[in-house]
């Protein structure tokens, strides 16, 4: 049944290597890498870049496309990360993302990176891609992982069954790279299109006659695959056919109820089916299984056995956040403390607010610089260090496994705790993850609770004011507040906004041991792009603050927001400035606090009370620019905004009721 | 004895016997809240008509036929108890009493047709799953899409949903419930009608499920799961 091939000349001989015929090294080639999530793109796009794109043991991490360049052999080859995705049927963000650029951008070669050890449900995806006949390559990732399963593939013979070149590689090891990236050099000449692979005789037949009815070129796409879409009764297809071929689209129809009558399920299940048996048949043909038997117990299994245990799978968990937490604020208090020590033995930190201009623009500049690197770095590497070893082991699946139950009390469900795990570093980043959920009511309530969740930045702000000048059990009640209030939003925003929940459906890696390179890679990448971001950020916000002090802009600002700050918030005059530049980013108030009262020491301007409810607003209040520009980004300005106005809202709300209080019992 | 009478019998039975093992006559009795008198009575004439195996003394247990008809009550039950209480929102404490006098007088037809207005509900208002029927079909949407009504008993062995399954059990999918869009979802990620899976274990408080299936696993949510129906392996109807 399988693709007798369609060959076409040279592919029989197999002898040609990569080619030295007259490269046209103007030209620039590009290659998109492809795949189910969680397979190793990633791991291989780095290795064939040199790029540090994030690595993480957990479907769904690469969310946006990553570019980078492998210069090989005197080509120049762009090479594109795709999204992971399991099907190009369904239409969740990634997946659009993934079809878009397959189908639409033409890369020259698609490498197809496939997991060795889960074979067959790799392949419905390959099968997917060959429908689409885009030149490819199948990059046969994890062999390693498949050897300890004791799974045996014919590279081979899966390389003559398909028509394409098929290259074994453990991308993490960087094991293959060099044959993948020869393979890739010679694709993007020769263009190796893959058999067809045929399906059942029922549906071959209706394919075909749909394709009798299109005429050349319909929809943009191989013929093939738009009669199988047609078929499936894909939307975009229907829509796009329908203006050419009119009498294609009618018939697909009738076919397709046809086939639901034969069946008993949806066309598009149909197909899924038969792309899952043409995957079984192959499998059956390649791959030779030399275990004793399924029976024998892994170490993922044996480590599922705690890490997913109803008792100790929790502590375990409360363990490990809770160690993520107090490792941060230890280490990150310690480092903190060393680098200014160190720092302000090279220049004083007092900010100048009197001198020349040039005088004050210098010193701005220095104490931004110091405060960037004392206040953020010293706590932000710590927290990705071991937040790359939870996501690099496994665990950060098994968390949302343990937690689902509890995430559907706000209307999400586990995939979500993912988000929210990263938000305590940055929100950014965390806000883009929450793509990995699939109904977008879920995604923007994930995205919503992020935006609440005590990113470093906050964290700082509570250390650096309360912790440190009123008590650390204040510190903690803030962020017990802080979940608590996450909780509550989050329920209510489940009522109130419209749209459906679906439950989770996640695939759970296997656990392995932490690589150190990739852990220690991932927490330098994100520390680096942080960087990229707070240093400018804070040395212009500084260069900034003082010279507009000196410049006695400042005094108009206050008075303005004077009826919120002091009157509501009871708080000094001055912080009115201080929450404006608290928006660039949220640590900017500690150091605005700084520059504008002259102290580091809080304790001496303002009473305990005022210190708590000036963390309070700081932590709730306008999430910071970026944040709201990737909010923007992923649902739109008026979302973004309308998270930016409640959350603002609520601040003030929270700090008068508070300041209230607090100075009852303070 | 009126049948439907027989019919609450057959559900108590089955639901004793879900917590129990055996049904006892005395906990039968507690249960209709009858005398044991008349539990004997009823016991006898459903031994008779081959519903149940009866030994005085012992207890009753169900035979397959009296199983598929007390399991075929308890879907009416079900079904009849989401359309009472979602679409006419009727009382809650009324729901129940209500739908079991509704239950005996339903019609096959009525059956589906009711299945399919409330789009093949998983579970009743209490939280009890709902069985899956004996409509010779593979998918709900081929019920839910169809102006035909399907023909009936043809499965040859009874459905189970995954999420009944015990840890390290194994079982073939046989039938998923639910409207196309979650069919779809399961299908591409390796869930196909046939396809051998393993329950690897189940999370705590009605947390998601996982399964091992085509050498991958995945975490599903418990009320997804539920509409995922298996045969499980080394078990034949009876």
């Amino acid at each position: 049944m399988r693709g007798e091939g369609r060959m076409s000349g040279c592919r029989e001989c197999t002898g040609c290597g990569p080619t030295p015929k007259s490269p046209d090294t103007k030209r620039e080639y590009v290659v998109a890498l492809a795949g189910n999530a969680n397979v190793g793109k990633s791991a291989t796009f780095n290795q064939l870049t040199g790029v540090d794109q994030d690595i993480g043991n957990w479907p769904g991490k690469t969310v946006e496309r990553a570019e980078g360049l492998l210069q090989y052999r005197g080509q120049r080859i762009r090479v594109i990360d795709l999204p992971g995705i399991y099907s190009i049927t369904a239409l969740s963000t990634e997946e659009q993302i993934s079809r878009e650029f397959i189908a639409h951008d033409h890369p020259d070669v698609v490498v197809n990176v496939i997991d060795a050890s889960a074979l067959e449900r790799n392949l419905f995806f390959t099968l997917q891609l060959v429908e689409l006949g885009s030149p490819m390559i199948l990059a046969l990732n994890q062999m390693d992982l498949a050897a300890q399963k004791g799974i045996r593939i014919d590279t081979g013979k899966l390389s003559v069954l398909l028509g394409v070149p098929v290259i074994p590689t453990i991308a993490i090891q960087g094991k293959g790279i060099v044959e993948l990236s020869d393979a890739i050099i010679s694709a993007v000449q020769d263009r190796p299109e893959p058999h067809s692979v045929l399906y059942g005789r029922e549906v071959e037949d209706r394919i075909e006659k749909i394709m009798e009815l299109l005429p050349a070129g319909a929809g943009g796409y191989p013929p093939r695959w738009t009669a199988i879409k047609l078929l499936e009764g894909d939307p975009d297809t229907v829509w796009e056919v329908k203006k050419q071929a009119l009498a294609a689209v009618d018939a697909a129809q009738a076919y397709a109820r046809e086939l639901e009558k034969i069946h008993g399920e949806p066309a598009g299940t149909v197909m899924s089916g038969e792309r899952y048996h043409a995957s079984e048949r192959i499998v059956a043909e390649v791959v030779e299984i030399h275990t004793p038997g399924d029976q024998e117990v892994t170490l993922t299994e044996r480590v599922d056995r705690l890490a997913l245990h109803p008792v100790f799978g929790y502590i375990l968990l409360v363990l490990m956040i809770g160690g993520l937490l107090v490792w941060t604020f230890v280490i990150g208090a310690w480092m903190s403390e060393l680098l200014t020590t160190f720092l302000s033995g090279i220049a004083p930190l007092r900010p100048l607010v009197q001198g020349s201009a040039g005088e004050i623009l210098v010193a701005g500049a220095w104490t931004g610089f110091v405060a960037a690197l004392t206040l953020i770095i010293p706590y932000v590497i710590p927290f990705y260090l071991f937040l790359a070893l939870i996501e690099d082991s496994g665990f950060l699946t098994r968390f949302s496994l343990m937690l689902d139950r509890g995430m559907h009390k706000m209307g999400l469900h586990g995939k979500a705790i993912i988000p929210l795990v990263l938000g305590f570093g940055c929100t950014v980043p965390a806000c883009l993850s929450c793509r990995i959920i699939e109904s977008p009511k879920q995604k923007f309530l994930a995205a919503f609770l992020v935006t609440l969740v005590p990113c470093s930045a906050r964290t700082i702000v509570i250390l650096g004011v309360v912790a440190a000048f009123v008590n650390i059990w204040w510190a903690l009640a803030l962020y017990l507040f802080d979940f608590v209030l996450i909780v509550i939003l989050g329920r209510i925003a489940f009522r109130v906004l419209p749209g459906e929940s679906v439950g989770m459906i996640m695939e759970m890696p296997d656990y392995h041991t932490p690589s150190l390179p990739i852990v220690l890679g991932q927490t330098w990448q994100r520390t680096k792009s942080l960087i990229w971001i707070v240093l400018p950020s804070y040395i212009a916000g500084s260069i900034v603050i003082t010279l507009a002090y000196a410049m006695g802009f400042l005094e108009p600002i206050n008075n303005v927001l004077s009826p919120v700050t002091v009157i509501l918030l009871g708080l000094p005059l001055m912080t009115g400035v201080v929450f404006v530049f608290g928006i660039v980013r949220k640590e900017m108030t500690i150091l605005a606090l700084a520059a504008l009262f002259g102290t580091t020491v809080f304790s001496t301007i303002m009473t305990p009370a005022q210190l708590i409810v000036f963390a309070l607003v700081t932590m709730f209040y306008v999430p910071c620019i970026s944040t709201i520009m990737a909010l923007a980004h992923e649902f739109g300005w008026k979302r973004a905004l309308s998270i930016t106005a409640i959350e603002t809202a609520l601040a003030v709300v929270i700090g008068t009721v508070a300041i209230r209080l607090l100075n009852f019992f303070l | 004895m009126a049948s439907e009478q027989l019919e609450e019998y057959l559900e108590s039975i089955l639901d004793i016997e879900e917590k129990e093992g055996i049904a006892k006559t005395s906990a039968i009795a507690r249960c209709m809240k009858v005398a044991p008198a008349s539990v004997t009575e009823a016991l006898q004439t459903l031994a008779d008509k081959g519903f149940v195996h009866y030994e005085p003394y012992k207890g009753a247990s169900l035979t397959g036929q009296g199983r598929e008809m007390a399991r075929k009550v308890k879907r009416r039950h079900r079904l009849l108890e989401v359309f009472l209480s979602d679409v006419l929102h009727i009382n809650g404490e009324n729901v129940h009493d209500e739908a079991c006098k509704m239950e005996h007088v339903l019609s096959d037809e009525t059956e589906c047709a009711l299945c399919k207005m409330l789009n093949a509900p998983a579970r009743c208002p209490h939280g009890s799953l709902i069985e899956a029927c004996d409509k010779d079909v593979e998918s709900c949407s081929a019920c839910l899409h169809e102006t035909l009504t399907p023909s009936t008993g043809s499965r040859e062995e009874p459905l189970m949903p995954v999420t009944s399954l015990q840890p390290g059990q194994k079982a073939t999918i046989a039938f998923i419930r639910g409207d196309s869009s979650v069919v779809q979802r399961l299908t591409d990620l390796g869930l196909t009608l046939k396809t051998d899976i393993r329950l690897v274990r189940k999370a705590p408080l009605l947390g998601p499920v996982e399964i091992a299936v085509r050498k991958t696993r995945l975490a599903i949510d418990h009320a997804i799961a539920d509409h995922i129906f298996v045969t499980a392996c080394g078990e034949k109807a009876g």
